[in-house]
């Protein structure tokens, strides 16, 4: 992997984001050393549904981020409901079963936190449509510790609260609408290979 | 495509990580507190809450504190432990523990139950709860044991938030309960207080699974939501303490996103008997 190569992707979403996200997997270029994260506030305990419909829309496989397994590259990890989801510095997955956090749990704020610490400049960060403030605050530490920011762009949202929050917080460096944002992760994942 | 480096951002991370670490050692030398071996990106977010809580900006500000302020380390341990639980939280887990493990225990004629981690004390009524059901509280010990002694504290007084309710009854009807859950519990304005009597056979007591040893002979261990803050070397010590305290035949029941991996040193020593709900069986004879 060169210098200039992303590691990770990371994407948080809440309501009217799934459609999104299934898009998105479909940019994925297969192979690639990135590896990707998911938080869903939508997804329940039991993963088995959603990592089958999201797997339909990639070559990767999709599975549950389970504790103290490895961040991957060239795997889609989803975040289960119920936990908190946390990445460590020897980029292992932790769980976390403690309050909600603007009532959400999975916290988008919690995962994009302890990514941004672990990648750093290498780290891209896509936040998406849904109807709360969570995810704003953590798209900020990836912005601070060098990562590449990314918003899906308002007026595009089905529930735009999510996106408007980051904008109200900081600027992220692009604001992209879903085909834009596909682009974006066909592009990263093909550098990336 | 990256963007160049910005050393600024990163050594404040790096200051902050040292913070962390100091903080800890501080905490272990002056208390003996050992946190050194825990998952540090959620430690690290719960010190920062504590430092917010108590009104500093920064982790290293933790420190004097934690040395000169002896009696703030209830408080500092307390915030460090993560207390959350609800009255059968995982309902299908106690429906399991009717149908696969109450069965087994009633052939004991006296039947030890270590709870590790009982935080705020909603797994103990739950359980307590269920052995009265099945009739075995008279043949039954629970010892509930945690090392953030303000929990243990809150466990033994059993007052919930009444708000809570809705979710209680629906953990305990979907946890197969045959009668109301409102006959254990009494309501005084927005608070519940759990009957005293399901305490009758319940020892609270200070056990850090981090520095202590054996603390029972057990015929169940549970330990849910626990392991997931601790490294993988730690995460299998006290996996090998609680097969060591359990006896031939005994039951471990874990967290729902808590696993006995393969490659834990004592995987081979127990059995699965549920991996939904994360019940193992210590195996009988050692191979």
């Amino acid at each position: 992997m060169s210098d200039a190569d992303y590691a990770a992707l990371v994407i948080g979403g809440s309501a009217g984001s799934l459609e999104v996200v299934c898009r998105l997997l479909e940019g994925l270029e297969a192979p690639t050393r990135l590896a990707i994260v998911i938080c869903l506030h939508t997804a329940s305990r039991d993963l088995d549904d959603l990592c089958a419909v999201l797997g339909r829309h990639t070559e990767l496989p999709v599975v549950e981020a389970e504790d103290g397994t490895a961040v991957e590259a060239n795997r889609v990890h989803l975040a289960a409901g119920g936990y908190h989801l946390l990445v460590e510095r020897s980029a292992t997955f932790a769980l976390c079963a403690g309050p909600r956090i603007q009532y959400a749990r999975p916290s988008i704020d919690v995962l994009f936190e302890s990514m941004a610490d672990t990648y750093r400049r290498y780290l891209v960060g896509i936040l998406l449509s849904g109807a709360n403030a969570d995810g704003a605050a953590g798209l900020r530490a990836i912005h601070r510790l060098g990562g590449l920011t990314i918003v899906q762009t308002p007026e595009t949202a089905s529930a735009p609260d999510m996106p408007r929050a980051a904008l109200k917080l900081f600027e992220p460096d692009r604001q992209n609408s879903p085909s834009q944002l596909l682009d974006a992760v066909r592009v990263i994942s093909r550098l990336a290979r | 495509m990256v963007k160049p480096r910005d050393n600024e951002a990163e050594q404040a991370l790096e200051a902050e990580d040292i913070a962390l670490e100091a903080f800890i050692h501080a905490l272990k030398l002056r208390h003996g507190y050992d946190f050194s071996e825990y998952s540090r990106a959620s430690l690290k977010r719960r010190a920062q809450e504590l430092a917010r809580k108590l009104g500093v900006e920064r982790v290293g500000d933790l420190i004097p504190s934690t040395l000169y302020e002896p009696a703030l380390v209830r408080e500092i341990v307390s915030h460090l432990s993560v207390p959350v639980s609800s009255l059968f939280r995982d309902p299908e887990v106690f429906q399991a523990m009717r149908s696969e493990v109450l069965p087994m225990l009633a052939s004991w004629p006296r039947i030890n139950i270590w709870l590790a981690g009982c935080a705020y004390g909603e797994e103990v009524y739950s359980l307590a709860i269920m052995l009265a059901e099945a009739g075995l509280t008279p043949r039954s010990q629970i010892y509930a044991t945690d090392f953030n002694d303000y929990a243990l504290e809150r466990a033994a007084e059993g007052i919930f938030n009444r708000q809570n309710l809705p979710e209680y009854r629906s953990n305990y009807l979907a946890s197969g309960g045959p009668g109301r859950l409102s006959d254990y519990y009494h309501a005084r304005y927005n608070l519940i207080r759990m009957r005293r009597e399901l305490l009758e056979k319940v020892v609270f007591a200070h056990h850090n699974l981090v520095t202590d040893g054996v603390f029972a002979e057990a015929q169940l261990i549970m330990c849910r939501n626990v392991l997931i803050y601790f490294t993988q070397p730690l995460k299998d010590r006290v996996l090998t303490l609680f097969a060591d305290s359990l006896v031939r035949g005994g039951f471990l029941v874990l967290g729902n996103k808590e696993a006995l991996s393969t490659t834990s040193p004592v995987a081979d020593r127990f059995e699965l008997v549920s991996a939904h709900e994360r019940i193992y069986r210590l195996k009988r004879d050692r191979a």
